[in-house]
């Protein structure tokens, strides 16, 4: 005879079912698709994207020049001109889609890798590559465009801009308008390493309680440095969010009509004031980790192979020639304005000026106590005793 | 005889551990087929298993946390932290847990955790990878705090710390990974894990140093010998506790110290070090203790880490002033 405990749904006693692992190839995965790696256009029940064929032309645009822009930093490293690099490679929808989803008021919370974002906020490419340069830890106002500093500790993060959406709701700014562009919201950049992290954890449960308008956006690149994705879980990620008590969606992260609609969709939702939304963009990370890494030591090339077939600039290029009439003038003016930037962006990076430790002495604190004062003139005095040493 | 880097060392120190005990497991991110973005764990996942050799989930609360239990079962976990910015995650698990269960439990539980640290700058990197949160750990009653400076004595030490039954924090030089030397397996360790080591003797002034430092202490007493100075260098290995006795015998000799590191000035070890040295020694200092380190900001942009680090130049000042007493 089967006791049941009074009040508990018996629901809560079925055993879990765990997928076999969620590292699906991508045609098992199931996730939302509006544009196929062929380019054609496909329908979905809950998503559609509804801009013409000139906004694809400009989604086109911005991800063909961020990654060139992501090539030339690839290449300033190796030269020596860049400590570290951590190229967005494969990426490009989902930060493309996502970036051009936000209104000018949503706020941005990145990781180190959201060069297309930043891209899409208007942040000057020249400043990421300080970072990398070494001559500054990020030293842009977030104010400027709405964009945080970079992040590089995994997963503090989420927690900050679960902070900031708090504050957007107790200023009132949510709500109100009748066609979504009201209100404003704040989006979340993580990993799927990052989703093991306390914090992350920590920062659902506090936007779920909270109704916080945050967008919690995890690319999921199949990778965290060496680490495949079932290290970090056992069900697909965009299903943790309902135990958190929101909602959660997967969407074909190579995919940049659909990372635009399931991107504004949540926005819209977190603007309203109906809480936050996770979204698992399903990608892969082409490149290696960091200029520093070497993927030959943990995955096979046949991988990469696979996901090639699935580029999110080569579908939207098929989608564009084939049904909108586009011709190669169009690609070859992109490519050619993509050649002039990384020109511009190269000589920038050469000419940054490099920094003086002197200066770094007045930001540790608002107001330089004395001790910091007298270690910075006595350093100082130091440093001048070499002058004319050569 | 074998020719081993500071970072082989390690490797093979640790392999020699987990042949040695089956309860030894290594555990932290990007450990297993990768060897670590050191390489420091290269081969030992292949060759003593999944099981024994752990790529954890990126959470390092997790993985300390998990540490603890695994060493409540009876296992001597080895726990590697990335890198030096990225251990703060565990830092509860370490502070309250970790470093107190043994003092709690009024010595019935022992917590045999080593959790190995590549700490310093001095390699270019971005931020967070080139802190030296040493002191951090050091001010914390009942972790034990150790760092090499040489490959021999890395082989050495962390065999000696994963054999500890006290917690034991593991700062490895990171940017002398590269460093090699000369290992001979069959001859025992000179020294237990808590003593210093005078590595160049010296008679004008003592250079108390430790891991990433040692090397350049060693190059500025070479250097100093023109300038007509003989300098005696000690490489302090273990800074909770300190041997005070080999720091007292040194300067009591010397009658002068300058204390080098990268951690920053104040509060950092070389503070803890002129206090007891100006206490147990004051009838023999010429000088007072001098301290050359980095500064009391956080670590700067890569670009400038040259001019903040303490480096040859900057020691051979701080003996100039300790010698101009
Ligand atoms: C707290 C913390 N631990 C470890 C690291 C080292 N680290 C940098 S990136 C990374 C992997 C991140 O993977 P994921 O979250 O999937 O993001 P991705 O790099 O794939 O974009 C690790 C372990 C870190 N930066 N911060
Ligand atoms: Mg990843």
């Amino acid at each position: 005879m089967s006791e049941s405990v009074p009040g508990t749904p018996p629901e809560v006693f079925a055993p879990v079912e765990v997928p076999v692992s969620p590292a699906q190839p991508p045609e098992e995965v199931e996730f939302v698709q509006l544009l196929t790696p062929e380019g054609e256009r496909v329908e979905h029940p809950d998503y559609s994207f509804d801009l013409d064929d000139e906004a694809i032309k400009g989604f086109y645009r911005d991800m063909v020049l961020v990654r060139r822009i992501d090539a030339e930093a690839t290449a300033l490293q190796r030269q020596g001109e860049l400590g570290l690099w951590a190229s967005l490679l494969g990426q490009e929808a989902a930060q493309i889609g996502s970036g051009r989803a936000l209104n000018a008021k949503d706020m941005v919370f990145p990781t180190y890798r959201e060069h297309g974002v930043a891209w899409c906020q208007g942040v000057n490419p020249l400043n990421l590559l300080g970072l990398f340069r070494g001559v500054d830890q990020g030293a842009w106002d977030p104010k400027d465009n709405n964009f945080h500093l970079y992040t590089i500790v995994i997963g503090a993060q989420t927690l900050h801009a679960t902070g900031y959406a708090m504050g957007q709701q107790r200023d009132g700014v949510l709500g109100g308008g009748v066609d979504g562009d009201a209100g404003e919201a704040t989006i979340a950049y993580f990993g799927d390493g990052a989703s093991s992290q306390g914090d992350v954890n920590e920062a659902f449960i506090y936007a779920s309680v909270f109704n916080a308008p945050v967008v919690f956006f995890c690319q999921n690149n199949q990778w965290a440095i060496s680490e495949p994705i079932d290290r970090q879980t056992r069900i697909p990620l965009y299903q943790r969010a309902a135990g958190f008590g929101f909602p959660g969606v997967r969407v074909d992260g190579n995919d940049v009509l659909a990372t635009y609609a399931v991107s504004q969709q949540a926005l819209k939702r977190a603007r309203e004031g109906s809480g936050p939304t996770l979204i698992e963009a399903y990608t892969y990370r082409m490149g290696a980790h960091t200029t520093s890494d070497d993927p030959t030591k943990y995955r096979l090339n046949e991988d990469l192979e696979h996901w090639k077939l699935k580029d999110p600039i080569e579908r939207v290029h098929a989608y564009l020639s084939r049904h909108a009439g586009v011709d190669h003038d169009f690609f070859d003016e992109i490519d050619a304005e993509g050649d002039k930037i990384a020109a511009e962006l190269r000589a920038g990076c050469l000419a940054l000026p490099d920094p003086q430790l002197t200066d770094f002495f007045q930001h540790v604190y608002v107001e330089e106590t004395p001790q910091l004062a007298e270690q910075r003139a006595q350093y100082a005095a130091y440093a001048a005793s070499f002058d004319g040493e050569g | 005889m074998t020719k081993i880097t500071l970072g082989k060392g390690i490797n093979a120190g640790l392999r020699a551990a987990m042949e040695a005990d089956p309860k030894v497991v290594v555990m932290g991110e990007d450990i297993g087929k990768l060897g670590g973005v050191f390489r420091v764990t290269e081969g030992l996942q292949k060759d003593f298993g999944e099981d024994r050799v752990i790529d954890t989930p990126l959470a390092e609360s997790g993985i300390i946390g998990t540490a603890v239990g695994l060493a409540l079962r009876g296992y001597r976990p080895v726990c590697e932290i990335q890198f030096d910015g990225f251990v703060f995650p565990a830092y509860d698990q370490i502070i309250n847990q970790v470093a107190k269960m043994h003092y709690r439990s009024m010595g019935k539980i022992k917590m045999p955790v080593v959790i190995r640290i590549p700490y310093g700058g001095g390699i270019g990197a971005v931020e967070h990878h080139s802190e030296s949160p040493e002191a951090l750990f050091a001010h914390v009653n009942g972790l034990k705090v150790v760092t090499c400076g040489d490959p021999v004595d890395a082989y050495w030490m962390i065999q000696q710390a994963i054999a500890s039954d006290d917690p034991v924090v593991f700062f490895e030089p990171k940017r002398r990974y590269h460093e090699k030397a000369e290992l001979d397996e069959s001859v025992p360790p000179a020294l237990p894990l808590h003593q210093a080591k005078v590595v160049r003797e010296g008679a004008d002034a003592t250079l108390l140093c430790y891991g990433p430092m040692v090397k350049t202490c060693v190059q500025a007493a070479e250097a100093a010998v023109e300038d007509g100075r003989n300098l005696e260098v000690v490489d302090l290995r273990t800074i909770s506790p300190f041997d005070l006795p080999t720091i007292f015998a040194s300067v009591k000799k010397t009658g002068r110290a300058v204390v080098v590191h990268e951690a920053t000035l104040s509060f950092g070890p070389g503070s803890e070090i002129a206090a007891r040295v100006s206490e147990e020694c004051f009838y023999h200092l010429e000088a007072p203790v001098l301290r050359v380190t980095g500064f009391d900001t956080p670590y700067p942009p890569s670009r400038m880490e040259e001019e903040y680090l303490p480096d040859l130049d900057r020691v051979l000042d701080g003996v100039d002033r300790v010698m101009g007493y």
